[in-house]
């Protein structure tokens, strides 16, 4: 097992202001980012502040922002940088710093709750749910969502933008407003609830111009934009836009 | 002091994994206003880490499972030191906790006729797990989260504040369960009336005044230091209920998973699912030798196939075929692996291999177990399908924890209250199956949460007052690691809380592991003591907000109170059954079956003064346990019955 | 820390407000503007090359092979393409290119197609330049407004992509004659018109919109098991769009650029048999 030296920059400060620290930290075989962010709470900076829980990339609680890219700390293995280069560590730029990598994530759970829920069907008890393998997967995917954040982190609409936070769900949230609308039991729009048109008129969708950051940086590997936001944005148009559709309708609503 | 902010709730739950959401669930439900505490943020909890499966014997895989069966693998799991009344509502339950699940928007993999798809499992006669390929925990933490916020969503409508009758503070951790003041009168005295917690981000500290408060903690691995668990999982409820006076059940049982990565170092211990066993993967040693038909115990001869033939023709007719012995409960594989590798028979980092690159095609293991592949892809560079893994025992969860009543999860002895999930004990007695933590945490959270709105509805009117000085004294407490130096200024400089955290891990993993000695648990007992002493002059730098020095300084205590636990109940069994194994007495005693441990705090006051390693802050006694229920026995074949139960149980 | 932080109104990107104080735009060390640069300097010189060959008015046929650019081909001043794609629907008053008419809905297609609009949000107009890149732009309304809230068109020009790429293929079809209009003869020009057209074709077909429409749309695939097999061979193209993008955009262009170069003369069509 070998072991060096390696050079760190690691954001340190507050909401008042803060800067990059330098830092000389050991690294060993086979370490990942969040270890020697560890290292350095145990040997260097004991008040360093810091997310993690599961250190296996399960929870999405360890997203910090790594030589520039929004990434999970658990998931960063030493192995992919040089030896002899400096890593930096931020706190994800996109929300409001608490501490050092701590940043606060409310607007997140913000979102979540002007997500309308789940709609359970009317007349179907508990145990006589069927529902088929091929209906389900499309929603699973994005169930692997471990809520690590790093797609509404990325994402320029709200990083480049503050004022844009109101207006806008993010990858995350509209990613949940595509698994009800894919879900094979959802029972909204019975309800008159019409998901395919409030992702464009209550959660922003249209500010989403599909650049795919949040698929890049999803540590889960979901095909956010291809599967869950430009499907949504076709179901948006076929509601408002399609011509072929809106003849349809009229036909239809004739006969 | 005590102008610490103060709030009023009806039930407070701590603890937001899969116990204590259903709890939180089932109080607002029922009426109560409810406060969940967590360290992490919302949605974060252990839970995630859950991988197999919820087990409940929906029979949707094989038409003859029932809860009988189920109850029948949990006690034989569990050697028969289960609180069966426990094992026997969890049974019963578990079925409709996970069909509700799905009334909640939870999507588990199908059956071809459109049910919830079952796998195998260790220790599961049939086909039995609720899976969602092998991220069930995060399905079921979602779930909960997301039925969470619709139930704020419904109070937003009605009252237009989500949080006025549910709320969750993350990132908070309480440091200590607040009573009536001991002199309020016989009636009122000793109930539980709040909790005192403060803030991780800004360290403020806040009280909730709450006639009912449910631990929902979870378990106690982060004492050890090859583990599965996280940083949060300290031990904080099982300190918090011994502290209010609340015994603990059974803690010497400590239950180290076969299957946890042993390379690279940094993430030794994480955990591989059992699922990959289910699914047909094998163990093998450097001679490549499928070594667990050499360790499957009498007890289960006649469960488990005796060739690698019938163990392979298993997985596709489970119906004429025994099932392989990689499938034996947890205890038993962990110990083989254990003796494969002191046998010098290891893989080259210490473990042994699991194999599934030569079972299955790389297509199926990718979409059977894609989180495994993703994992040591991405951790160890080991592409599974291509090579075998490397896996060694690793601690994982504790099956000891608070005595509970069976039927309302309430805490023996502390009126109001209540434990569910892993902090609570004597469910799966000295081991626990896999999959049966998730339909535990789900049967008992909601009875928790249930009896907790119910108990604290009854005293609506006569709400237990906060003894402000109990809060004067938590808060002293809180604010100890930041005097430390100040407090005893002659001696030895103050202690760095890592340092010690190491130790204690290095401690509890050494000398009150997987095998235990005599001799070593002595010895640990005595280093115990001595941390316990250094401890208290841990001391961190900086200020209150969000300071993980200051944080693992506070859990210290915990970790300490609960290792003795460990440590005292583990040199008190003289006997080996389930996730307790003594090398000097290494068989099961039949003597022992119907012994429960009992630890509590030395000092009732709660305070912490005890550093004497001969007495220490615990005191352990003995109890027997209520006879098993005739119908209940009668569920088991008197020839299996013999080498549980003793003579006189028998025939009585 | 409470769940309900109300994010607060005020303006701005990575450097203002309550964010981290780094003024660094960014932090990354990485080429980050390798993709961009690249993808910038590939649109622009295919949008060179395509506006001077659709104006070049000239050059586009060589029997038997009409350019892509010009076909159908819909005035008056059209060159005569026996049985070929020129039907005079704009009669004698079309002054300039008649490729310009026929131009709009492959262009238009390609304009609001899911994947080039990535490309050249990215690669143009830097929103962003890359990921975690802070973009210059003061204000950001995405496709919410005028003018990109047309880009939800795209299905428009997809029926007329499937219009083109039909008259295209019966152009391919025409190409297995010799320059005398005899049939059953293949030249150099057959293949790269058959390579255009399969690959055009495969574009076509791989856009997120025709994904949509043939099976996406469903809640439930288990009602519709010709679909979800339609869905999911989509799907897999679908994955490939990018590529099937710079492959045809790159096939469409030599195909012209090879009509351009027989018919200019600069070499004959070796002809196979």
């Amino acid at each position: 097992m070998s072991s060096y030296e390696a050079r760190f920059k690691v954001w340190r400060g507050d909401a008042q202001g803060g800067d990059l620290e330098d830092f000389k930290v050991e690294v060993n075989d086979g370490e990942v980012v969040l270890d020697i962010i560890h290292r350095l709470q145990a040997t260097q900076a004991p008040d360093l502040a810091v997310r993690w829980n599961c250190k296996a990339g399960k929870c999405g609680s360890c997203s910090a922002e790594i030589n520039g890219r929004p990434r999970l700390m658990c998931m960063t293995r030493m192995s992919v940088f040089e030896r002899d280069e400096t890593i930096t560590v931020t706190p994800l730029r996109a929300f409001p710093v608490v501490r050092d990598l701590v940043t606060d994530v409310g607007f997140n759970y913000q979102k979540a709750r002007e997500i309308p829920s789940f709609v359970p069907p009317e007349g179907l008890g508990p145990g006589d749910y069927r529902m088929f393998q091929e209906d389900v997967d499309r929603p699973q995917e994005f169930r692997k969502c471990i809520e690590c954040f790093l797609c509404q982190d990325t994402c320029h609409v709200v990083r480049d933008h503050e004022e844009n936070k109101q207006a806008f769900a993010g990858p995350r949230f509209l990613m949940r407003v595509a698994e009800l609308d894919m879900h094979p039991l959802d029972a909204a729009e019975e309800t008159g609830l019409d998901r395919g048109r409030t992702a464009q008129d209550e959660h922003g969708l249209g500010y989403c111009n599909i650049t795919k950051c949040c698929t890049e940086v999803c540590p889960e590997g979901i095909r956010i934009t291809d599967n869950a936001l430009i499907p949504l944005k076709e179901r948006a148009v076929d509601r408002k836009y399609d011509p072929l559709v809106w003849l349809g309708n009229k036909i239809r609503r004739r006969s | 002091m005590s102008v610490v902010d103060r709030q009023e709730w009806d039930v407070v739950v701590v603890g937001a994994g899969g116990a204590g959401l259903r709890a939180a669930i089932e109080a607002r439900e029922r009426g109560a206003r409810t406060a969940v505490i967590c360290k992490s943020l919302f949605g974060k909890a252990h839970t995630v880490m859950a991988e197999g499966g919820i087990a409940a014997a929906m029979a949707n895989v094989n038409e003859h499972d029932d809860w009988r069966v189920h109850f029948r693998d949990t006690m034989r799991g569990g050697k028969f030191l289960n609180q069966w009344r426990m094992a026997e509502l969890h049974a019963q339950e578990a079925p409709d906790r996970v069909w509700e699940l799905e009334t909640w928007g939870a999507l588990f993999d199908r059956t071809k006729d459109g049910r919830i798809s079952q796998r195998n499992f260790g220790g599961h006669e049939y086909p039995r797990l609720a899976h969602v390929g092998d991220r069930t925990g995060l399905e079921l933490i979602r779930t909960l989260q997301q039925k969470i916020v619709a139930l704020q969503q419904e109070d937003h409508r009605e009252t237009g504040d989500y949080e006025s009758r549910l709320k969750v503070f993350q990132e908070c951790t309480v440091t200590r369960v607040l009573k009536t003041a001991p002199d309020s009168g016989s009636a009122a005295g000793n109930r539980v009336s709040g909790v005192f917690a403060y803030d991780r981000e800004s360290g403020r500290f806040f009280v909730l005044e709450a006639p009912a408060v449910v631990i929902a903690t979870g378990g106690i691995g982060k004492s050890f230091k090859v583990t599965s668990n996280s940083w949060e999982y300290t031990g904080d409820g099982h300190a918090l209920a011994l502290l209010a006076g609340a015994p603990l059940l059974n803690m010497e049982f400590v239950q180290f998973h076969p299957t946890g990565m042993v390379w690279p170092p940094s993430v030794k211990g994480i955990l591989v699912t059992e699922s990959v066993r289910g699914d047909g993967g094998v163990l093998r040693n450097s001679e490549g030798k499928r070594f667990m038909f050499d360790y499957v115990p009498d007890v289960f001869k006649e469960k488990y196939a005796q060739s690698e033939d019938e163990a392979d023709r298993w997985y596709e007719d489970p119906d004429n075929n025994r099932r392989p012995p990689e499938l034996l409960p947890r205890d038993e594989v962990a110990r083989a692996i254990n003796a494969e590798v002191k046998a010098g028979r290891g893989s080259p980092h210490g473990g042994v291999f699991l194999d599934v690159s030569t079972r299955m095609p790389a297509e199926v293991i990718k979409r059977r177990l894609p989180s495994m592949y993703h994992q040591f892809k991405e951790l160890a560079d080991v592409d599974i399908t291509a090579e075998a893994m490397e896996v060694g025992p690793t601690c994982h969860y504790v099956m000891g924890g608070i005595a509970v009543d069976s039927d309302t999860a309430a805490a023996r002895g502390v009126p109001g209250l209540y434990a569910a999930g892993e902090v609570a004990g004597g469910m799966h007695g000295s081991n626990r199956l896999g999959g049966n933590s998730l339909s535990d945490l789900l049967v008992f959270g909601r009875r928790a949460g249930w009896h907790a709105a119910e108990y604290a509805a009854g005293l609506a009117h006569e709400r237990p007052a906060v003894d402000d000085v109990q809060v004067d004294a938590a808060a002293a407490e809180a604010l100890r690691p930041f005097s430390a130096e100040v407090e005893e200024p002659t001696e030895a400089p103050p202690e760095n809380p890592y340092t010690l955290h190491q130790e204690l891990q290095q401690t509890m993993n050494d000398l009150v592991g997987i095998i235990r000695r005599e001799s070593e648990m002595a010895q640990a007992l005595k280093k115990l003591a001595e941390l316990r002493v250094r401890a208290r002059r841990a001391g961190v730098e900086g200020h209150r907000q969000f300071n993980p020095g200051w944080h693992l300084a506070l859990d210290l205590r915990n970790m300490l109170l609960v290792s003795e636990c460990v440590s005292r109940a583990a040199l008190e069994r003289t006997e080996s059954r389930g996730g307790h194994t003594r090398e000097d007495h290494p068989s099961m005693d039949r003597a022992w079956r119907n012994v429960n441990l009992l630890c509590r705090l030395t000092d009732p006051t709660g305070g912490l003064a005890a550093t004497d390693p001969a007495h220490g802050q615990i005191t352990l006694t003995r109890e027997t346990t209520d006879p098993i229920r005739p119908d209940l026995l009668a569920l088991f074949e008197k020839e299996e019955l013999v080498k549980y139960l003793a003579e006189e149980e028998l025939y009585e | 820390m409470a769940t309900g932080t109300e994010p607060q109104p005020v303006s701005g990107g990575v450097r203002t407000g309550t964010r981290a104080a780094i003024d660094a735009p960014h932090l990354r060390t990485d080429r980050w503007w390798l993709a961009p640069a690249a993808t910038a300097a590939g649109l622009l010189a295919f949008v060179v090359y395509s506006t001077w060959r659709a104006f070049a008015d000239a050059d586009y046929y060589a029997a038997p092979y009409v350019s892509p650019f010009y076909s159908p081909c819909l005035a008056e001043r059209c060159e005569p393409m026996r049985a070929g794609p020129n039907w005079e629907i704009f009669g004698g008053w079309w002054g300039i290119s008649p490729a310009i008419i026929i131009l709009i809905f492959p262009l238009g297609f390609r304009l609001t197609c899911y994947y080039y609009r990535k490309a050249y949000y990215r690669g143009f107009w830097a929103s962003p330049p890359a990921c975690a890149v802070a973009e210059p732009h003061k204000k950001y309304t995405g496709e919410t407004r005028f003018p990109l809230i047309l880009q939800n068109i795209h299905r428009y020009f997809f029926y007329a992509a499937i219009l083109v790429a039909g008259i295209l293929t019966y152009d391919t079809v025409l190409a297995f004659r010799d320059e005398h209009y005899a049939w059953g003869h293949m030249g150099l020009g057959t293949l790269v018109f058959l390579v255009n057209i399969v690959l055009i074709w495969a574009y076509t077909l791989s856009c997120h919109s025709c994904r949509h429409i043939v099976g996406g749309k469903l809640r439930h695939f288990s009602k519709h098991p010709v679909r979800y097999r339609m869905w999911q061979w989509v799907g897999k193209l679908n994955a490939r769009h990018m590529q099937l993008a710079w492959a045809s955009l790159l096939s469409v262009a030599l195909a012209d650029f090879y009509v351009y170069l027989v018919a200019s003369g600069v070499f004959d069509d070796p002809r196979f048999f």
